[in-house]
């Protein structure tokens, strides 16, 4: 039960929160419409079903801050405010496309809005996202850095050596997990030593173990706001076990049938980030008519945008041959 | 003038980049407080302080990934990874994330950055402490490849490094620490993709990099003295950017080409050499070009085993007279 006579959150807040993982949501399930069209080629991780993670930290942070995300990464790109047609262009390889189709769906990148980049290999950014972290400290500036990742790559290497020096040199960055039991196709518990993949590891890096429903967008918006405080205030790292669920398979190649019928229906029917949310508006009194218009703007938008995309062109073949160097080119003699 | 050896040259190259530039810092594994392992970088923490040399615990990745990130926010990090067989732990933040960065994202980020890295043999460390591995990241797109071979060449080519927009893997040669040059000046500075001819000649063109680029200039000495044949010696300096140029007209000059290679024999930069004097000198060629390298085998340890293994001065000039000669 919800305490609607103490709301430490409050309406607009909830309400930012509300456009933006409907906008997460509506982009995925967009995203997967194309593909069924044959309009979006390659590969895709859609993160449906965590929106409230990405969500929450995306009206958390502030102009400036840096993100770092892995290849399941539209939703956190969106949620720094990138171009609806920015995202779904670059995975339909149009020139709208936030990388004119140089990336594609798992490199995201878009710096204007602190979107540092997309990774696909697992556990490479955690270390990179220290060094935006530690440029911060050098240049005694108040970014925040956030990196998120999955269950799965707290059994790399790179997991461990990136929260060992973030907390040695205390740096300004929030770590973020995003638990949905499944690394890849394979149950997390069963390829991993300890029952909460992150959290459990967090006192090895004399670091706070923070585990929150990731599924609870307010509970994800406290946690961001306190983990996102801890940085800019200068009092070091912090690393966040947010437990998930992903509505469809690891992949496009992936039906994601590994999993007990019964506990996917839970996962989606009980608790479905997007769903439950809308009934903790309601139950903040918040009026449905303010609920339903942002989803018809929501839709709107993602329609728009949809359009904007499709009759945006295919890059030039000249495109291949750009961006190697700083100086725009790809030569490697004289 | 002033005498420095190359060791001395790491270590003012670094000094002069961090005095004119607050956003270069330094960054590695005992590189402060010890000075280096090779003593390659004493005086800097003294000099710079913590904040600006940093120590860093055992992991290859969280340095070079740090060093990265800083880079993408504007920063220019000089990482140092202690010996170049360990960029083998970190290569998926060189090959994938540093190199590839730009290029994937349509150009929004730059990584100006160096790796710093103590590479080849001559110091019996065995097969894990003790390779050449320039062409390791000479074929990967995105990366600039340096290794410079005198005291001198260190000062020039670390100051082109640092200021390039550009990551740059910058391999120091072990056996050349100890090396000394006289300097005129040690305000130097040399354009990353200028090779170097380091002894004149006529019969044939020896291309060579770092220690290998100082044997071939000894064998020069050696076979002018004592055998009558004038080799040009062509230091490469750099084989990403690449100088062309200079390799089509000395080899347009001599019609005879070898490279003097430290690392195994398959893919080795002079691979991609011995392709292109093919290629662009074909008309001009008296013979096939010749590839010195070590045989395909990891580095022994053993003085004798590792002595006989890397190419020597003997060797060039037993092979130089052998192409020249007709044999």
């Amino acid at each position: 039960m919800v305490d609607i006579t103490n709301d430490d959150i409050g309406e607009s807040n909830r309400l930012a929160l509300w456009e933006m993982m409907l906008k997460l949501r509506l982009v995925e399930k967009k995203a997967y419409d194309l593909f069924l069209q044959n309009l979006i080629k390659g590969t895709s991780h859609l993160a449906l079903g965590q929106e409230a993670i990405a969500g929450a930290f995306g009206v958390s942070l502030q102009e400036g801050d840096y993100t770092f995300c892995t290849y399941r990464g539209h939703a956190h790109t969106l949620a720094r405010g990138s171009s609806i047609e920015g995202v779904l262009g670059e995975l339909m390889g149009r020139q709208c496309g936030l990388m004119k189709g140089k990336g594609g769906s798992m490199h995201l990148t878009d710096v204007d809005k602190g979107v540092m980049g997309s990774y696909a290999i697992i556990g490479a950014h955690l270390t990179i996202a220290n060094g935006t972290a530690l440029a911060s400290k050098y240049n005694k500036t108040k970014e925040v850095s956030v990196c998120f990742f999955g269950d799965g790559t707290t059994n790399i290497g790179a997991f461990h050596e990136a929260l060992n020096m973030a907390q040695i040199w205390k740096l300004p960055i929030v770590f973020v997990c995003e638990n949905n039991l499944y690394m890849e196709y394979t149950p997390i518990g069963d390829v991993t030593a300890v029952e909460n993949p992150a959290a459990d590891r967090a006192s090895a890096y004399n670091m706070e173990k923070i585990i929150v429903d990731g599924n609870d967008a307010d509970e994800m918006y406290r946690t961001a706001q306190s983990a996102i405080k801890k940085a800019r205030d200068g009092d070091g790292p912090s690393l966040i076990e947010a437990k998930t669920y992903r509505h469809s398979g690891h992949s496009r190649a992936d039906p994601g049938k590994y999993r007990p019928d019964e506990e996917v229906k839970d996962w989606m029917e009980n608790k479905d980030p997007i769903t439950n949310y809308r009934k903790r508006l309601l139950e903040f009194n918040i009026d449905e008519k303010i609920i339903s218009e942002i989803e018809d703007k929501v839709k709107q938008q993602v329609e728009d945008a949809t359009e904007i995309s499709k009759a945006s062109p295919i890059p030039d073949v000249k495109e291949i041959f750009t961006d190697v160097w700083a100086d725009g080119g790809y030569k490697w003699h004289n | 003038m002033a005498q420095l050896t190359y060791r001395e040259s790491v270590s003012l190259s670094i000094a002069q980049a961090m005095r004119k530039d607050p956003k270069v810092f330094f960054i590695g594994e005992d590189v402060g407080a010890a000075g280096g392992v090779f003593k390659a970088t004493v005086g800097l923490l003294d000099e710079f302080g913590k904040d600006r040399v940093m120590d860093t615990p055992i992991s290859e990745q969280a340095i070079l990934g740090a060093a990265m990130g800083a880079a993408m926010a504007g920063l220019r990090p000089i990482a140092e990874i202690m010996f170049s067989d360990f960029l083998a732990v970190c290569w998926d933040i060189i090959a994938n994330q540093i190199a590839k960065t730009r290029y994937m994202s349509d150009g929004q980020i730059n990584i100006p950055l160096v790796i710093r890295t103590a590479n080849g043999g001559g110091s019996k460390f065995g097969a894990q402490h003790s390779q050449s591995l320039e062409n390791w990241s000479m074929m990967i797109p995105g990366l600039k490849v340096v290794a410079p071979s005198s005291p001198g060449d260190v000062l020039g080519l670390m100051n082109s490094a640092v200021n390039d927009p550009d990551p740059v893997i910058f391999y120091e040669h072990k056996s050349l620490y100890a090396s000394k040059e006289e300097l005129e000046s040690t305000e130097l500075s040399i354009p990353l993709g200028q090779a170097n001819i380091l002894h004149e000649g006529s019969d044939i063109t020896i291309i060579g990099l770092a220690l290998m680029a100082q044997r071939a200039k000894k064998a020069a000495l050696e076979l002018k003295e004592k055998h009558n044949i004038n080799a040009k010696v062509l230091d490469l300096r750099t084989l990403v950017p690449l100088d062309l140029q200079s390799i089509k007209s000395a080899i347009n000059e001599t019609g005879l080409a070898m490279t003097v290679e430290e690392n195994p024999r398959l893919c080795g930069w002079g691979a991609e050499i011995s392709s292109l004097i093919t290629e662009h000198c074909f008309s001009n060629l008296k013979g096939p070009v010749t590839r010195l390298t070590t045989p395909h085998v990891p580095l022994p340890s053993a003085d004798i085993l590792e002595d006989n293994t890397i190419p020597s001065v003997d060797v060039i000039v037993k092979e130089v007279i052998k192409k020249v000669k007709g044999e």
